[in-house]
């Protein structure tokens, strides 16, 4: 039993169910992340949590005291708003101490304690103004300073940066992980941005269709995705997905998959369990950055593989070089060094990192696990 | 400036915009030329009315009519002046605009922020509130007076338009809060505020521009009605436009033109006064900046 156990949870309106027997347990000072795509549930869960919207079965708890039914002022839990929902009417000071009061703590020591949040989020010269006078950034703080004063169980963020412009979006992803490295809370973190969720994280369950399709490290996410709505989602560029065929040659199972001109390439998996797949279809999947010219290919690798193919667009990024190309009648893309040399319409010898290659069934879309 | 101010809107020529004012100036002065004979003729002698010259500046100033249509006209059997019915209206006003207005934000609260089963119809019940003549409910208010023991008092008087204001107060605050941002109050839910706290220290403190706008409407219908005050009050608790209404109409004497004007303007004072103060408070835009970056 976790810090917060989401146990066998359901949420339906009527007949339309939208989450779907949700198991998740979070240990304390964890950094819980829900991504998906919008409509997967992954706010619905977090209202849940926060008891803004009802359990329709299963539990949750939280330090191991079943929350169904708990007014959301008596979970001791805080929330960090989308739109960071401040008090217009109130200045910061009172925005941050609202909660403390509604909870009859004393003046002196809501005093204190918005002094302390203050200087800890660098918002002192702020407090007497109104949110309306705060600039997006200023307003997020304010709103996390809101969330700290309590000193709550469990933090919940709702997609708190997606109203921040792309640069402070950057500098309070590492300030909101600064803050859980230095505090040690536990916090649940709702988000549908990919790069998020693997830079905050420490366990990220990825969400579609009211469905946790996988719960795990942001490393076992990417690494090992559970199946391709996975591989796809995480990642940007995302995962590459080619149609291809098991061909056995000498016992190492071999990608054949279609090149741009129709001849065949194979490229020898390391997995040596897809020998049982001999003949059949499966679906490759390769990451952008496995993709690479001679000189970009990770040494450390023990099975690069070599792929003759037309390049059809180079998109220079400056750090790095996207590179399209055709593969079993997919558009693929590669991720260069930005010094490769490379030009539209030039037959290039790419290498494949086959060691980081997984295989998805086409039936079930799900990973066939090594 | 003028560069700026001739670029707005529509690009017209110097002689097109002559003549746009001017059409507007006449109209304006059409428009202000009862205020104007009102004013003029009240603060004359009456010979002077009666003489002619009823568009005539005067030729002897006097307050006299103003003081005597305050305190010491005839209205129906006594010389009181409209002074009495005057705090009739105050009292009546005061009381029922201020609750009409905090039930219909409370309504509009309710209506918006906890929705349950079948809001809407009631919501659209409330609106039919708006579209009744008044003279509908007349005999059944009557009644209903009646048996509450409120026939006759200017509580009755305040409870009749209490129970009118609310379906157009409903529909304001309605209105104003269905856009105003929930997760304030999830928020405040979080924070541990209960339902009243939310509603007096959230939205009301919000509510500004639409508590003007209800109060402006719901005081200028309640002061300016004439039917309700007519038919439900008693001899010492009729309106002032009751009592304005017994001034002219009185059938004894002469008429004196000259009081009745200023006793006309007494009574729309307060209403224009209203108007005057808080319009300048009608000013949108109190909740920009709370919400989003």
């Amino acid at each position: 039993m976790g810090f917060l156990d989401i146990d066998n949870t359901t949420k339906a309106y009527g007949s339309v169910q939208v989450l779907h027997n949700v198991d998740i347990s979070v240990e304390e000072g964890e950094f819980l992340v829900l991504v998906g795509p919008s409509g997967c549930g992954k706010s619905t869960l977090l209202n849940m949590i926060a008891g803004l919207e009802e359990i329709t079965s299963g539990e949750i708890r939280i330090k191991g005291d079943v929350m169904n039914g708990v007014h959301p002022s008596k979970r001791n839990i805080a929330m960090v708003f989308q739109s960071y929902a401040l008090y217009p009417n109130m200045t910061v000071g009172k925005n941050i101490t609202f909660g403390l009061e509604m909870h009859g703590v004393p003046k002196p020591e809501r005093d204190k304690a918005m002094q302390e949040v203050a200087t800890l989020l660098q918002i002192e010269q702020l407090l007497d103004r109104k949110p309306g006078q705060l600039s997006g950034g200023q307003r997020q703080r304010v709103a996390m300073g809101r969330a700290l004063v309590r000193n709550p169980d469990v933090f919940l963020f709702d997609e708190p940066l997606s109203n921040l412009d792309a640069k402070l979006r950057v500098d309070m992803r590492t300030e909101i992980k600064k803050l859980h490295q230095k505090l040690g809370t536990t916090i649940v973190y709702v988000t549908h941005d990919q790069i998020e969720a693997m830079t905050l994280s420490t366990r990220i369950a990825v969400m579609n269709g009211g469905y946790v399709q996988q719960l795990g490290t942001p490393q076992e996410i990417y690494d090992s995705p559970a199946n391709i709505f996975v591989a796809t989602f995480m990642g940007s560029p995302a995962m590459n997905v080619i149609p291809a065929i098991v061909r056995l040659q000498s016992g190492v199972p071999q990608a054949e998959i279609t090149r741009h001109d129709g001849s065949l390439a194979h490229l020898p998996f390391s997995q040596a369990n897809l020998a049982a797949w001999d003949g059949r279809e499966i679906l490759l999947g390769i990451r952008p950055e496995t993709i690479t010219d001679t000189d970009g290919a990770d040494r450390k690798s023990a099975n690069i593989a070599p792929l003759n193919n037309r390049i059809v667009v180079t998109e220079p990024a400056g750090s790095d070089t996207f590179v399209s190309m055709s593969l079993g009648g997919k558009d693929v893309i590669a991720r260069m060094r930005s010094d490769a040399e490379v030009r539209p319409g030039q037959d290039f010898d790419f290498m494949v990192n086959m060691e980081k290659a997984v295989a998805f069934d086409p039936e079930t879309e799900a990973r066939i696990l090594p | 400036m003028s560069a700026a101010t001739q670029d707005t809107a529509i690009r017209t020529g110097r002689v097109t915009r002559t003549l746009i004012y001017l059409v507007l100036i006449l109209f304006a002065l059409f428009y202000m030329l009862p205020l104007y004979v009102m004013l003029v003729n009240s603060v004359k002698p009456l010979d002077e009315i009666t003489g002619g010259g009823m568009m005539n500046l005067p030729q002897e100033f006097t307050i006299e009519p103003w003081l005597k249509a305050w305190s010491t006209a005839q209205i129906g059997v006594d010389p009181t002046g409209l002074a009495p019915y005057f705090w009739n209206s105050i009292k009546m006003v005061v009381p029922a605009v201020i609750i009409s207005t905090v039930l219909g934000a409370l309504n509009g609260y309710v209506l918006t922020k906890w929705r349950f089963k079948y809001d809407t119809i009631i919501f659209g019940l409330m609106l039919f509130a708006c579209f009744i003549p008044f003279q509908i409910v007349l005999i059944p208010m009557a009644r209903m007076l009646g048996l509450m023991g409120l026939a006759g008092t200017t509580w009755g008087l305040a409870l009749v338009h209490i129970v009118y204001g609310i379906g157009f107060t409903t529909l304001y605050f309605r209105n104003y809060y269905a856009v105003f941002p929930t997760e304030l109050i999830r928020a405040a839910q979080i924070d541990g505020a209960g339902f009243f706290q939310i509603f007096w220290r959230i939205l009301l403190p919000s509510s500004g521009p639409i508590a003007v706008v209800s109060v402006i409407w719901q005081f200028t219908n309640i002061w300016n009605d004439f039917l309700f005050g007519a038919s439900f009050a008693g001899a010492d608790s009729q309106p002032m436009t009751v009592a304005l209404n017994n001034l002219v109409q009185s059938s004894t004497g002469v008429k004196e033109y000259n009081v009745h004007f200023a006793g006309a303007i007494l009574a729309a004072m307060p209403t224009l006064l209203v108007y005057i103060v808080a319009g300048r408070y009608f000013v949108r835009g109190l909740m920009a900046g709370s919400v989003k970056g």
